[in-house]
């Protein structure tokens, strides 16, 4: 699935990253955590978050996470955006709640990222 | 082993709109150096966890990054105050997070464990009222 179609998708806006579209994603993590994005998420992600702060930029960007889409209609400051243009993260903002916006990538065929096995007792 | 590269980075306890900046440049300081991208990410994760643990956790500290041509090492070193119980702290899910830090989508109790996961070698040492060293590898291989 491209950027494109993620946008389509969650009946999103492209805020930064006009160019960056065409882009490919192989799966979708939907986490107000960055905690868990980080111990959780692979390369060619699309991150759906309803948390905006800078951070959620920054944690993209270790990750080589290459699209965000915000929930719920909200709206990042041009603070965050610029963050996220400088370092080639396509911005999406949509109408739709963190869970239809999943829910609607993953019926058409977005896989989750897979949480790792837990480590066994006393390793 | 030969040190090709070697840099230190202040982190100052409580300071959340600067908290990763000494990431960034890590990674792209890495990634200039031409290292491959899936060992550029397990460092930048485990960096960065760490780099969040000094602000939220720490009074203040260093962040060291070297490298040699086997390997990556970062050496995160702080003031205090430690930690009372490392295997606790090691847990996933336990945390001691701020309200502050959990604001911001941190303080899950993942971001030591997170560390080990992502490193070659892990090494915590910690002594309370005096301070946490935490030194990880990443093998370039």
């Amino acid at each position: 699935m491209t950027i494109r179609e993620v946008m389509k998708i969650v009946e999103g806006k492209v805020l930064v990253g006009e160019d960056r579209l065409d882009t490919p994603v192989e799966t979708a993590c939907g986490s107000d955590l960055m905690s868990d994005v980080l111990a959780f998420v692979k390369d060619r992600t699309v991150l759906i978050t309803g948390l905006i702060n800078p951070h959620v930029v920054r944690t993209s960007e270790m990750l080589d996470i290459t699209c965000i889409v915000f929930s719920r209609g909200k709206m990042p400051s041009e603070e965050i955006l610029e963050m996220a243009d400088e370092v080639g993260i396509t911005v999406i903002a949509s109408p739709l709640t963190t869970y239809t916006a999943c829910g609607e990538l993953y019926v058409r065929g977005l896989p989750g990222t897979k949480a790792k096995k837990p480590e066994p007792e006393g390793a | 082993m030969a040190v090709l590269l070697e840099k230190s980075f202040p982190v100052e306890a409580g300071a959340f709109t600067t908290a990763g900046e000494a990431s960034t440049t890590i990674k792209r300081t890495l990634k200039q150096l031409g290292i491959n991208a899936e060992v550029l990410r397990h460092v930048s994760v485990a960096c960065y966890e760490v780099e969040l643990n000094l602000v939220i956790h720490s009074l203040g500290g260093t962040l060291t990054l070297l490298v040699d041509p086997e390997k990556v090492t970062l050496i995160s070193k702080d003031v205090g105050p430690g930690i009372p119980d490392i295997d606790k702290a090691m847990t996933e899910g336990f945390s001691t997070a701020s309200a502050e830090a959990r604001t911001l989508g941190f303080g899950a109790g993942m971001g030591l464990p997170n560390m080990k996961r992502n490193a070659t070698e892990f090494d915590i040492q910690s002594e309370v009222g005096v301070g946490t060293t935490i030194t990880m590898s990443f093998a370039l291989r």
